[in-house]
This record gives C-alpha cells, sequence and structure tokens, in this order.
C-alpha cells in the first residue's frame, strides 16, 4: 500500500511537470488574424483626380492649386484651418500653468532650439505658403498646402528656405492632377526629416520607413502589413488622430496600439495583466533607429568654430555630420534600446519666457508614476545636449539662426551669438541681459514606431533580472519581481536556513558520536 | 510490541503531495526570486503558479479530511509535558533516554510536535497561501476591463510571500532531520510511508487509560 501512495504522488507531480512542459500555445491568434484580413483588403479610390476639367490647365502659383481644391472640396480648408498642422499650437490645460496655446511659436526643443525669427527655414515644414515671419495670417485659405500631404505623385517637395513654398521645379499641374489620401511619403517628408536631415530627432520615424523591411516595421513592411501612415493615424475632418509629446501636453486625441489591437491581445494571460501597467511599445520595440543612425546628442556650445575664417563640416563613416560649424557637435546611434519613464500622457514644456528650475533642464518633462494608476511605461529616446542660455534672467534664448545674408544677426551667417540671442529675443519680446552660457538640456521622444515582429519582443527575463543591465534597471519605486527584494528578509531568511542547517548538523553529529562510542565501548567490553 | 495504523491513506498522501508541491514550489519560487537559476524564469512563473493551484487544492481537501475525521484535534497544542519534550531533544536524546512521549492512535504527536504543526498550519500555511492568492491575482484584468488587486503594494505580498518561503524550507530542513529521532533513524519515514508503526503495547494502553481518565 505504501507503494500506491507513493505512486500516486509521482504522478500527481509529473503531470503538472509534463502539462507544463510539453504544453504550447498553438492556437491561432484570431484577434489578430482579424486585424491582419482587414487590413490586406486594398483600398480603392473612387476618383481619379486626373481626370478633373478644372484640373487640366497650367498652375502658375501653388495658391491656384489650393483655390481649385475649394473650388469643389468647399468647406475642407475650414477643418484644416482648425488643425495643429496648420496652426502649430494647440490649446492646452497644463497644471501649474492654466489654459495655454502650445506650439511651435514658444515650445523650445534642443535641437534647432525654435521656430521664431527662423520661419523662413522652418515652414519647409508648415503646411502653408509665405511664412517668412511672425506675422503669418493664418487665416488665409489660400495659403492652405493641399498638395504637400495630398501629392500622389512624388513629384511635389517644398524648397528649402522657402517659407513653405514649393520647390521651383515642381511640375504642380502634375501633382494637382495625382492627389490622393496621403503615402508614407507624403508624412515622412517632414517627419522622417526633423531636426534638418534623416531621423535626427524621432529615431524611430526616417526614410527607411518608406520601403521597410517587417522586421524594422512589422506594420509598414513592404513583405509584411505593407501599412501605410494613415491607416493608424486615421483622421476625422482632418484632424488626425495621435500627436507627440515633443510639443503636446495633453491626455487626449492619444493613439494606441490598443485601438486595434484591443486591451488583452495575447493568449497569454500572465503577458496580458502587464498591460494595466506596461505600454505595448515598451516590450514590442525591443530597438530602435535599426536602419539609420539617430542624434543622441547636440552640444551648440561647440559651434563656430571656422576654418580659415569659413564654417566647416566632419561626417563620420556613415555620412552623419559630427560636427557642423554653424550647429555644434552630434553624437549618433544606431540600434538604440530605449530609456524607459512612467507616463500618464501628460507633459508639460520649456515655454519662452520660463525660468529654468533644475540642470539639466527638461525640455518636457513627462509626467507619471507607478503610484498614479493611469500610467504606464514608455520607451524613451532621450535626447541631451546644451544650448545657449542667458545667465542673467535664467531663461533659455531664442536665437536667430537662419537667414539669407550676412549682417542680418542670424548665427548660421555671421557666427556671434550676441547678436543671435539679441534679435531673437527681441523678436520673442523677451529681454536679453547680453550674458549667455551654455547650459545642459535633455528632451524626451517617446518610442512609438518600429514596431519589432512579435518573436523579437523583450522577453521576461530583459526586466524581470537583478542585473544592472535589466531594461528597467533604473525605474525605480516599485516592487519587479526578480529584479527587487527586501534584502533584510532575505537576510534573515538565510541566516534561519544556514543556522537550522547548522543546528542538526551538530544534533546530528552529537547523536551520531554518542551512538558511536557507545557502540565502540561495547565493542570493547566484548574483546577483553 | 504491535504494529498500529498511525497515518492513514489520505493522510500520507496529502504528506508526500504537500511536500513534493512545497519543494517545487520552493525551487520555482526562489527561480522567480532570482535567487537560483533551474527553468528560466518565464517557465519557473508558469509552473510555480500551476504548482500552486495543486496545493490550493490539496489544503482544501486536506481541511476537510480533517475536519470530518476529527483528525484536527491532534493539532491542539498542550503545553503539558512540552518542556520534558524540549529537554528531551536538547539533552536526554543523547543520554539514549526513553522519548517521554508515546505515539498512539489518538495521539500521534509529542507536544512539541503539536504547537509547531500548529504554528505552521495556523501560521505559516495561511501567511504563504494568502499572499501567494494575492501575487497570484494581482492586477488581473476581469472581464468588464477593471484591475484587480491593484491598490495594495505589491512590496509587501512579495516580501510576506518571500518571507513565508524561508521558513518554510528552514522547516523542511529540521522536520527531515527530526524524522530520524524515532526509535530507529527511518522508523518514522518508514510510518509515514507504510502507516504502520511499531509501537510498545504497554505504553499504548497507559496512554489509553489517561486518555480514559
Amino acid at each position: 500500500m505504501n507503494k500506491h501512495i507513493l505512486i500516486i504522488a509521482l504522478i500527481v507531480i509529473g503531470t503538472l511537470l509534463a502539462v507544463n512542459l510539453f504544453h504550447e500555445y498553438e492556437h491561432e491568434n484570431l484577434k489578430l488574424l482579424k486585424l491582419k484580413e482587414k487590413f490586406t483588403v486594398e483600398k480603392k479610390t473612387s476618383v481619379d483626380h486626373s481626370k478633373f476639367q478644372v484640373l487640366q490647365q497650367e498652375f502658375k502659383t501653388p495658391q491656384d492649386v489650393t483655390k481649385t481644391c475649394i473650388s469643389c472640396h468647399t468647406e475642407r480648408h475650414i477643418e484644416i484651418m482648425e488643425s495643429s498642422h496648420w496652426n502649430w499650437k494647440r490649446v492646452a490645460y497644463v497644471e501649474g500653468r492654466g489654459i495655454e496655446a502650445i506650439g511651435k511659436d514658444n515650445v523650445l526643443n534642443n535641437f534647432c532650439i525654435g521656430a521664431s525669427s527662423n520661419e523662413q527655414a522652418c515652414a519647409k515644414c508648415h503646411i502653408g505658403f509665405g511664412m517668412t515671419n511672425d506675422e503669418y495670417d493664418f487665416n488665409n485659405a489660400l495659403n492652405v498646402d493641399c498638395m504637400v500631404c495630398h501629392d500622389n505623385s512624388e513629384e511635389y517637395m517644398k524648397g528649402s528656405a522657402l517659407a513653405g513654398y514649393p520647390d521651383r521645379s515642381v511640375n504642380l499641374t502634375k501633382v494637382a492632377q495625382s492627389v490622393g489620401a496621403p503615402k508614407r511619403e507624403n508624412c515622412g517628408f517632414c517627419h522622417f526629416n526633423s531636426g534638418g536631415g534623416n531621423n535626427v530627432k524621432h529615431g524611430d520615424l526616417e526614410n527607411a520607413l518608406l520601403a521597410a523591411d517587417r522586421n524594422v516595421d512589422v506594420h509598414m513592411g513592404v513583405n509584411g502589413m505593407d501599412m501605410s501612415c494613415v491607416d493608424c493615424h486615421t483622421a476625422e475632418n482632418h484632424q488626425l488622430k495621435g500627436k507627440l509629446y515633443s510639443v503636446s501636453s495633453n491626455n487626449t486625441n492619444r493613439l494606441f496600439c490598443e485601438d486595434c489591437h484591443g486591451d488583452l491581445p495575447h493568449l497569454d494571460d500572465m503577458i496580458n495583466r502587464h498591460t494595466s501597467r506596461v505600454a505595448c511599445q515598451t516590450c514590442h520595440i525591443p530597438e530602435y533607429a535599426k536602419v539609420n543612425a539617430t542624434k543622441m546628442a547636440w552640444y551648440w556650445s561647440e559651434s563656430g568654430k571656422l576654418k580659415e575664417g569659413k564654417p566647416f563640416s566632419e561626417d563620420n563613416d556613415d555620412g552623419d555630420h559630427e560636427y557642423l560649424s554653424t550647429k555644434g557637435r552630434f553624437v549618433w546611434e544606431k540600434n538604440v534600446k530605449p530609456d524607459y519613464a512612467w507616463f500618464n500622457g501628460k507633459a508639460d514644456h520649456y515655454i519662452l519666457g520660463d525660468t529654468i528650475k533644475s540642470i539639466p533642464v527638461d525640455m518636457n518633462p513627462l509626467y507619471g508614476s507607478h503610484d498614479d494608476g493611469d500610467s504606464k511605461i514608455i520607451p524613451v529616446k532621450i535626447h541631451i545636449g546644451d544650448q545657449i542660455y542667458d545667465k542673467e534672467t535664467k531663461m533659455l534664448i531664442q536665437p536667430k539662426l537662419f537667414s539669407d545674408a550676412k549682417g542680418d544677426s542670424a548665427y548660421w551667417k555671421d557666427f556671434d551669438w550676441h547678436l543671435a540671442a539679441a534679435a531673437g529675443m527681441k523678436r520673442v519680446g523677451l529681454p536679453y541681459s547680453g550674458e549667455y552660457e551654455f547650459i545642459k538640456t535633455k528632451m524626451n521622444w517617446p518610442v512609438n514606431h518600429m514596431v519589432a515582429p512579435a518573436d523579437q519582443s523583450l522577453q521576461c527575463n530583459d526586466c524581470h533580472t537583478s542585473s544592472q543591465d535589466g531594461r528597467l534597471a533604473k525605474l525605480t519605486g516599485f516592487y519587479l519581481p526578480g529584479r527587487d527584494r527586501s534584502y533584510v528578509v532575505d537576510f534573515i531568511g538565510k541566516w534561519i536556513l544556514i543556522l537550522s542547517l547548522v543546528a542538526v548538523m551538530i544534533h546530528g553529529g552529537v547523536r551520531a558520536s554518542v551512538v558511536l562510542r557507545k557502540r565502540k565501548y561495547q565493542v570493547d567490553e566484548i574483546n577483553k | 510490541m504491535k504494529q498500529v495504523l498511525i497515518y492513514k491513506r489520505f493522510e500520507r498522501f496529502w504528506h508526500w503531495s504537500q511536500a513534493a508541491l512545497i519543494m517545487f514550489l520552493a525551487l520555482t519560487g526562489f527561480e522567480v526570486h532570482g535567487s537560483i537559476n533551474v527553468f528560466g524564469f518565464e517557465k519557473a512563473v508558469h509552473y510555480h503558479r500551476f504548482a500552486s493551484y495543486g496545493l490550493l487544492l490539496l489544503i482544501a481537501f486536506a481541511i476537510f479530511w480533517h475536519l470530518t475525521t476529527g483528525e484536527w484535534r491532534q493539532y491542539i497544542p498542550t503545553f503539558k509535558n512540552l518542556k520534558v519534550q524540549f529537554q528531551y531533544y536538547i539533552s536526554g536524546i543523547f543520554k539514549n533516554e526513553k522519548h517521554p512521549s508515546h505515539k498512539t492512535e489518538l495521539s500521534k504527536l509529542n507536544p512539541l510536535q503539536r504547537i509547531v504543526y500548529f504554528g505552521f498550519k495556523i501560521v505559516l500555511i495561511p501567511l504563504v497561501v494568502i499572499t501567494g492568492i494575492l501575487y497570484l491575482n494581482y492586477k488581473t484584468i476581469d472581464a468588464n476591463n477593471i484591475i484587480v488587486i491593484s491598490e495594495l503594494s505589491l512590496d509587501l505580498i512579495a516580501i510576506l510571500h518571500t518571507m513565508g518561503a524561508f521558513l518554510l524550507i528552514s522547516f523542511l530542513v529540521v522536520h527531515i532531520y527530526m524524522t530520524t529521532t524515532g526509535s530507529t533513524p527511518t522508523s518514522n519515514i518508514k510510518a509515514m510511508l507504510t502507516g504502520y508503526e511499531e509501537i510498545e503495547e504497554k505504553i499504548e494502553n497507559k496512554a489509553e487509560d489517561k486518555n480514559e481518565k
């Protein structure tokens, strides 16, 4: 009978083990299959603009094109003129500030610092024509640039430093006849090249996405789902879903993976329950800048060196600028592991006129913490650097950087920070004491794109480890199994265990020696 | 001397499967804790959870068995002879003295065992089980998309659970050693395997007399 009991116990344990060892989820993820089905269907356009009578003409100015667009799409320009793409700002509520319009004319960054006084160049990425200064007429519908987003001919491009006007080579008629839904080339023209070059700012948005492998981006990979930007960033009345916290502040109009994939997208319950506090991107974007490098640091303080009185540049082996006299020194990195932060969808920004509170200056503090139930862990690209600020007023300086010619106080022509600072600050209506210095800054760029195929996502022990290389090693303030422990409890526990072992060994040893001595005594007695 | 059935069939099944489960849970649990590396974190978590369901089920059966058979009375602590029993383990045992307590069917635990097992059942197991159930369900998401047990801090749950685990394996060490202190070093283990143990008749009768009084 004794054997039976043991056998039953062993069978129970054996079964438990076997079920675990050999059980693999082989079910197809039906939710995912449905999504794939949905996005595999190619959308057909219902109109061919090249057949429209009104577009059979030689357009002399881009405004003529806009006028023609509006002649049929009679109210669309109104929608556009309410969008942040046009206004370059949003009205937002920020704790400690109240309600404020926040956008490119008052928020600074730590790349090219700010658009104010540099509109001529910066407006290359404004969906309008003729923004040369801060007196732009945001109510003139004719200046809406329909083509930059709707050109489907890949012909259209905005000219450099043309205040948002198209390049002179563009055949406007060809563009006007091609229009359709935005393609990745349209969005990418600005969003891939922001900061003055490919992949400079985002790290997860770059020209490689125009024809990416699915290992680079599982959604956009041309050998995969081949989705376009607007498949996710859908729009209603020209208000696009999703935004980035380099300029946004509020937890509104965000685009989530969950919008398509649902709250519980995995077949495994253990992984699903992570979704309440861990954003999808955290595990599914293990690296960014997977094809081309991105800028990780920008030191303005080193700018201004000249060779024989002329600006110069130094490139690295990949052809990226490591030094520019106009901009300073850069650090580029490829295949970067993100930093991680708690984020609840709210952010603040350095707004022109703010006095700095801490060094390095956090250009866009992301709010959130473990104790805030609405926060999730997200991956972030942190871009560091130094930039000009006023020692007396403790304000970051908006310098005038761009001008067509020398003698206009622009730093990129005259290489004089005093002149650039004075001119820039005068334009934004802030004081400049005449004393400048460079101050360390950091900026947070949530990483949302370049989602990896599922088999490349992070594994449990990438975070659940006490190793210093653990992905969440720096994100403290909460208990993470496998990483955290109470050292007191561990210490006491270990010693209780050790002392128990020692105690039974001593006790057993003494007992054994007593028995042995007695036996020896008996043997000796017998031998006598 | 007489062969007496001390441990009944269910009791032995319960004892050995609980022993196996606890050892397996300790192995996987300390892997989740980061102390050892056997299966890898992911598998350790899954095994630990699976085995914990087994243990919960077993405990449910054991509680039912103890209540229905009245065997739970075996664990009511008594302070009578507790000191004597303790002294036996720290001195008498070395002088080859007789066990101060005598096993019978109706009283198979000595006073020290009674108090230790009572603590084991009333404090240690509940501590590990309750924190374990909380851990098991921490931040699960229910059908209405509401996160369950999110207000309680995981620190507390996990640290108490770890504490329980350390105490459990320390208990295990001492417990296994103590099995060698029977009439022969293996007689206790044999009894737990077969159910039967040789018991001196005379003393058994005496004990019964006492109980009757």
